[in-house]
C-alpha cells in the first residue's frame, strides 16, 4: 500500500492505493473517475488514454506511482476546465462527437478524445492523415473511425481552422445541431 | 389485436416529419463524451467482492477431481464455486441447452469455465484460482470439422444419437437437379469462410447483489437482458419475481453478448452464497474464449444460368465448425441456407448445411449472423458466372433482381425492396463505369449484392406473447418517459423510441427520457439481435404513442368542443388546425387529458405476422421485411508482397425510412469497416494444441484509423409498409457483400479468384504464382522463372 498525491483535473487528491496499482485502477477504483475505460489491460486498445502533462498516455501501463508530480487529465476534466475557461456547454471536441455520431457505444470514446485534445493542442490545423495518425492507438469497434475524424475535423472547423470536406453521397446525414 | 397494427410510413401529424429523418444527436451522446455514462465495471457497490474464473488448460476432458480446499482456506476469500454449484445447464435455444456455467464432469475446449472465486479484491482472486487442483482425464479433441462429422466417439457432447454433429439441415425447393441438366451453363466451386469474432471494446461483466430476503439484482453487459432474466432463474432455481436483471450501458456487442454468460450466473450464485455483492470482469483474453463469433465454414456451390445470366438453379452443401456448444447454432445452420434468397429470384434452390462440435471456444451470433459466409461465396460465384457469360457483373445482378412484394424460393415474403436502387447508386457513386477492366494492372473494382432480416418472426422461446412492449408515463410537467425491454447496445434504439415519441406526441426530443432494459421496470423485449430493435421496438413505440395520442386529442377536444380531427400535437404545443387563435401548451394539455382520464400512460406492443414457409424450419430467416445493399471495393494488389489495399469502398444500404440518418450512417459504415477487416487482418484461429492462436486485440489485428479505407455510406430509403415510418434494420446488412465485393475487386486488379479467407498476402502470391504459371503453359510450356 502506498499513499499517493496526484494532480487529477486540477486538483490535488491524496490517495491510498496497492504499490503495483496502474493510474487506470487508482483513476477507476480509489477516485471513481470511470470515464477511463480497460478495454485490454496490456495497452493494445487506447480506452484507458489519460492526458499527462497535456501528453496521452496509457494509463493502464502507467503505474500510479509514476504519476505523482504530473498533472493528470482525464475525460472528466475537460468540460469543468472549458467551463472555467468561459465556455459554454461541453468541451468542443466531446461536443462534437456528439454531433457527428462518432459516439455508438462511446466505450473506446474517452481515449479518442483525449488523444483529440492532445493533437490539437500541439497542431491546431490538422490535415486528415495527421488525425489518423494521431488516433491510431486507439481503437474503436464501432463506428469505423469515419465519424470520428469528420467530429475532430467539425471541432478544427468551429475553432477557426481549416474548412470541414462535405462528405458525398451522405444526404445530411452530417451534423446534427 | 393492437399488436398487429400496421402504422404505415406517413408521418403523424401532415405531411412532414418534424423530428424523424433528422440527423440528431443521441440521447446519451454527451453522457458517453463526457464519462458520465455509467457502464457495467463502472458499478462499485459498498463491500463488493470481486470474482475471477479458473479455465480448462485441456481441449477435451473429463474432469476427475477437483480440489478446492487450499483455496477456499486463503485470506480474503469468500467464496468458491465448481460445477456442482450449478448443475443446470442452459443455453439461449430452449431444444439445445448444453452449456453449463462452470463444467460439469468435462471440459470441452482451452477456456471452458470450471471454477469461480470471490475475494476481496483481485489480485487475492488470482492468488486462489492457483490454489484450486483440476484433475484431467484427457480425450481425444476434435479441431477439424471433418474429423467431427465422421468420427463421434469419443461424442463432445454425450447421449446425442447425431454424435457430433449439432445440427443438420436439408431443404429442397424446386426441380434442382433438371434445371441445372438443362442450364446453358454451370458453375460449381469450393469456398471456406474462417473464424472471426466480435471483439467489443467493453469486455464481459457482471454484477451481482441479493438482498437478505432474496432479491437479487444482477447488472451485465448484455444485449438480451430479457433471456439472462430467464436463464438465471432456471439455473439457479430462483423464483423470476425475485430477479431482476439491468443492462447498464453496452460498450458494444455486435451479437458477442447475446448469449447468457458463464459470468452471470457466478455472480449472482457467488452474492447468493456470501451475502455480498459481487462482480465480475473477463480480461481480454477470457472474452476470445467466451466468443460465440463468426462460424468457419466450408461451402460448395453450383450456380446454372441461361445464357442471358438468369441463374436458374442454386445447391449449396455447407459444412459449419459450431466449437464446443450449440449457442445459436440451430438457427445458425437454417440461416446458412434460408437467407440467400435474395435479392435474386431463382426457381429451384437445394442447401445441405450441417453443423458440428469441435473443441474450440464456441461460436455464435456475429454480425450478418449465418449469412455473410454463404454470401460471400454465393457472390464470389456469381461474379464467375458474369466472367463466363462476359457480362457486367452490375447488369447480372439487376437481370436476377427478385423485384418487390413477392415471395422468395423457399417460402419468404418479400415487401419493399430497393436493391436496384442499391447498385444504381453504387454504380454511380463509384464512377464503377469508367473503372471495371479500365484501370492499371493492379487496381481494380468489385461488386457484390445481399440481404438480411429485420428480425424474424422465430421468438427463440415459443409463445404468442408481443415480440416487444414498450410502457409511456406521462408527467404533469410535459415529461414523457419511455420504459422499453429493448437493448440500446451502442446502436441508439433509445434514441430512436425518443424521436418516435417526440413526433408522435409533439414532445420536444429533450422533454423525452429513456428507461430501458431493467427487468423490473420495462415490459419485455427479446433483445437487440437480428436487427430487430428499430424495426419492433419502433412499432411497439408508435403503438403506444397513438394510443395516447387519442387521449388527449380527445380530452383537448372536449374542452374546446370541437371534433377531435382539429386538435394537433405540435412540438411544445397543442393548436386548433381551424382557430390558430386557440392552443394550449403539450404540458396543459397532458393536465387537461389526466382531469379526463386520470393518471395518463399507455402501453404498445409489436408481434410479427405469421410468416415463413410451410415446412419444417420455414419460420427461421422469415423476417417481417428485409433490407437490401450493394457494394463497391476499389482495391490494389501489390504483386510483390501480395498486399492488398483497399482504397475506397461505396456501400448502398435500403434501410427503409433512415429515422436518423446520421446514426443510419453510423451502422452502414461500421459494418463495411467491420467486413473489411475480417477479410484482410482478423482471424480467430486455434491451433493444432487447441490454443487460440492470439487472444489479444494485438495478435488479432483490429483495424487503426490508418488501416481502414474511405467509407462512403448511401442511404436508400425504400419505405417498408410494416416498418415504424417504413424504417427496416441498418446494423448487420452493410457488413454482407463487403466481403465478396473485396474478392470480386482483387479479380478484377489481377485476375485471381480470392475463394478462401482471410485474404492474406501468402494467399495472393500463390494465386498470382499459380495464374502466371498457367499463362505460362498456355504460351506454350515456357518457364517463365520468375515468382509472378
Amino acid at each position: 500500500m502506498r499513499l499517493l498525491r496526484l494532480r487529477v483535473n486540477g486538483d490535488v487528491v491524496p490517495v491510498a492505493a496497492p504499490s503495483h496499482w496502474t493510474l487506470l485502477e487508482v483513476l477507476r477504483y480509489r477516485l471513481g473517475l470511470t470515464g477511463s475505460k480497460q478495454g485490454c489491460d496490456k495497452g493494445d486498445c487506447g480506452a484507458c488514454t489519460v492526458l499527462l502533462d497535456k501528453k496521452p498516455v496509457l494509463s493502464c501501463l502507467t503505474l500510479a506511482a509514476l504519476a505523482e508530480g504530473h498533472e493528470v487529465t482525464t475525460i472528466e476534466g475537460l468540460t469543468p476546465a472549458h467551463l472555467r475557461a468561459g465556455g459554454r456547454g461541453a468541451d468542443p471536441i466531446q461536443d462534437a462527437f456528439d454531433r457527428c455520431g462518432a459516439l455508438q457505444c462511446g466505450f473506446c470514446q474517452p481515449g479518442m478524445m483525449l488523444s483529440a485534445r492532445a493533437l490539437l493542442a500541439k497542431n491546431p490545423r490538422p490535415t486528415r492523415p495527421e488525425i489518423q495518425a494521431a488516433l491510431a492507438g486507439n481503437l474503436c469497434r464501432c463506428t469505423g473511425y469515419t465519424q470520428i475524424l469528420e467530429a475532430v475535423e467539425l471541432a478544427v472547423a468551429e475553432s477557426g481552422g481549416a474548412a470541414v470536406q462535405p462528405a458525398d453521397g451522405r444526404r445530411g446525414a452530417r451534423g446534427a445541431s | 389485436m393492437a399488436a398487429r397494427d400496421i402504422h404505415g410510413p406517413a408521418p403523424p401529424w401532415g405531411d412532414e416529419f418534424r423530428v424523424v429523418g433528422k440527423p440528431t444527436r443521441k440521447l446519451d451522446g454527451l453522457a458517453k463524451a463526457t464519462g458520465a455514462a455509467i457502464y457495467t465495471d463502472d458499478i462499485q457497490l459498498p463491500g463488493m467482492l470481486h470474482a475471477k474464473t479458473l479455465r480448462s488448460t485441456q481441449a477435451h476432458a473429463r474432469i476427475r477431481s477437483i480440489d478446492t480446499r487450499a483455496a477456499r482456506a486463503l485470506k480474503g476469500v469468500h467464496g468458491v464455486i465448481t460445477g456442482a454449484d450449478l448443475p443446470i445447464r442452459y443455453g439461449v435455444i430452449p431444444w439445445t441447452q448444453d452449456e453449463n456455467a462452470l463444467a460439469v464432469d468435462k471440459v470441452r475446449f482451452i477456456g471452458d469455465p470450471v471454477a469461480a472465486v470471490a475475494a476481496v479484491d483481485e489480485d487475492t482472486a488470482n492468488a486462489a484460482l492457483k490454489l484450486i487442483r483440476v484433475e484431467y482425464e484427457p480425450l481425444h479433441a476434435y479441431f477439424d470439422p471433418r474429423e467431427a462429422a465422421a468420427r463421434h466417439d469419443p461424442a463432445i457432447h454425450e447421449g446425442r444419437k447425431e454424435g457430433n454433429v449439432s445440427k443438420h439441415v436439408r431443404l429442397e425447393f424446386g426441380p434442382v437437379d433438371e434445371l441445372a441438366a438443362a442450364a446453358d451453363v454451370v458453375l460449381e466451386d469450393e469456398y471456406s469462410f474462417h473464424g472471426s469474432t466480435h471483439a467489443p471494446i467493453e469486455p464481459h461483466c457482471a454484477v451481482a447483489t441479493c438482498s437478505a430476503d432474496g432479491l437479487l439484482t444482477v447488472w451485465s453487459a448484455t444485449q438480451i437482458t430479457h433471456y439472462v432474466h430467464r436463464a438465471l432463474a432456471q439455473v439457479l432455481e430462483h423464483p423470476p419475481q425475485k430477479i431482476r436483471v439491468i443492462q447498464p450501458c453496452l460498450g458494444g456487442a455486435f451479437g458477442g453478448k447475446s448469449d447468457p454468460f458463464s459470468l452471470e450466473f457466478c455472480v449472482a450464485k457467488l452474492a447468493m452464497l456470501t451475502g455480498r455483492p459481487v462482480k465480475m470482469l473477463y480480461t481480454r483474453e477470457e472474452v476470445f474464449y467466451a466468443h460465440r463469433g463468426r462460424h468457419p465454414m466450408s461451402l460448395k456451390y453450383r450456380t446454372a444460368a441461361g445464357r442471358d445470366g438468369r441463374i436458374t438453379s442454386v445447391d449449396a452443401k455447407i459444412l459449419i465448425d459450431g466449437g464446443s456448444y450449440s449457442s445459436f447454432g440451430l438457427v445458425t445452420t437454417y440461416y446458412a441456407g434460408q437467407l440467400l434468397t435474395g435479392p435474386y429470384d431463382f426457381p429451384s434452390y437445394r442447401f445441405d448445411s450441417t453443423r458440428v462440435f469441435t473443441n474450440k471456444p464456441p461460436c455464435g451470433p456475429k454480425r450478418g449472423h449465418g449469412s455473410v459466409q454463404p454470401r460471400f461465396a454465393f457472390e464470389v460465384q456469381l461474379d464467375q458466372l458474369a466472367e463466363k457469360l462476359e457480362l457486367d457483373p452490375i447488369e447480372l445482378r439487376r437481370r436476377n433482381f427478385q423485384g418487390e412484394r413477392t415471395r422468395t424460393v423457399n417460402g419468404q415474403r418479400i415487401t419493399s425492396n430497393g436493391f436496384l436502387a442499391c447498385l444504381d447508386q453504387v454504380e454511380r457513386a463509384s464512377g464503377w463505369k469508367s473503372k471495371r477492366g479500365q484501370m492499371p494492372f493492379g487496381r481494380g473494382v468489385g461488386v457484390a449484392g445481399s440481404m438480411y432480416i429485420s428480425g424474424t418472426n422465430y421468438p427463440v422461446y415459443p409463445n404468442k406473447m408481443p415480440q416487444a412492449g414498450v410502457q409511456l408515463k406521462v408527467d404533469r410537467s410535459g415529461l414523457v418517459t419511455v420504459f422499453t425491454g429493448g437493448n440500446d447496445i451502442g446502436q441508439g434504439s433509445n434514441s430512436m423510441c425518443a424521436m418516435i415519441v417526440a413526433e408522435e406526441l409533439g414532445v420536444p426530443l429533450e422533454h423525452v427520457r429513456v428507461v430501458a432494459a431493467d427487468t423490473d421496470l420495462c415490459p419485455v423485449d427479446l433483445g437487440a439481435y437480428s436487427s430487430r430493435v428499430t424495426f419492433m421496438v419502433g412499432n411497439a413505440t408508435i403503438d403506444a404513442c397513438r394510443k395516447l395520442r387519442s387521449q388527449i386529442v380527445s380530452a383537448v377536444a372536449r374542452v374546446w368542443q370541437c371534433a377531435p380531427e382539429r386538435v394537433r400535437l405540435m412540438p411544445g404545443v397543442v393548436i386548433d388546425l381551424e382557430d390558430p387563435a386557440r392552443s394550449l401548451s403539450t404540458a396543459a394539455a397532458f393536465q387537461c387529458a389526466e382531469e379526463h382520464f386520470d393518471t395518463l400512460g399507455s402501453t404498445g406492443s409489436y408481434n410479427t405476422p405469421t410468416l415463413g414457409g410451410d415446412y419444417r424450419g420455414g419460420t427461421i430467416g422469415a423476417s417481417p421485411a428485409y433490407s437490401f445493399t450493394a457494394h463497391v471495393v476499389e482495391a490494389s494488389v501489390d504483386t510483390e508482397t501480395g498486399r492488398i489495399t483497399v482504397h475506397d469502398v461505396w456501400c448502398a444500404h435500403d434501410c427503409g425510412r433512415a429515422l436518423n440518418p446520421m446514426l443510419v450512417a453510423g451502422q452502414i459504415e461500421g459494418s463495411v469497416y467491420m467486413g473489411i477487416a475480417e477479410a484482410l487482418l482478423e482471424e480467430h484461429r486455434v491451433n493444432r494444441l487447441g490454443l487460440h492462436a492470439g487472444p489479444s486485440l494485438l495478435d488479432y489485428r483490429l483495424p487503426t484509423s490508418v488501416d481502414t479505407p474511405e467509407l462512403h455510406a448511401l442511404i436508400v430509403e425504400s419505405l417498408d409498409p410494416e416498418g415504424p415510418y417504413g424504417a427496416k434494420e441498418a446494423g448487420e446488412g452493410p457488413l454482407h457483400s463487403s466481403i465478396p465485393a473485396l474478392s470480386n475487386a482483387i479479380f478484377d486488379a489481377v485476375g485471381i479468384r480470392m475463394k478462401h479467407l482471410p485474404f492474406t498476402p501468402g494467399r495472393v502470391l500463390e494465386l498470382l504464382g499459380e495464374k502466371s504459371e498457367r499463362e505460362a503453359r498456355a504460351r506454350g510450356g515456357v518457364e517463365t522463372g520468375g515468382r509472378v
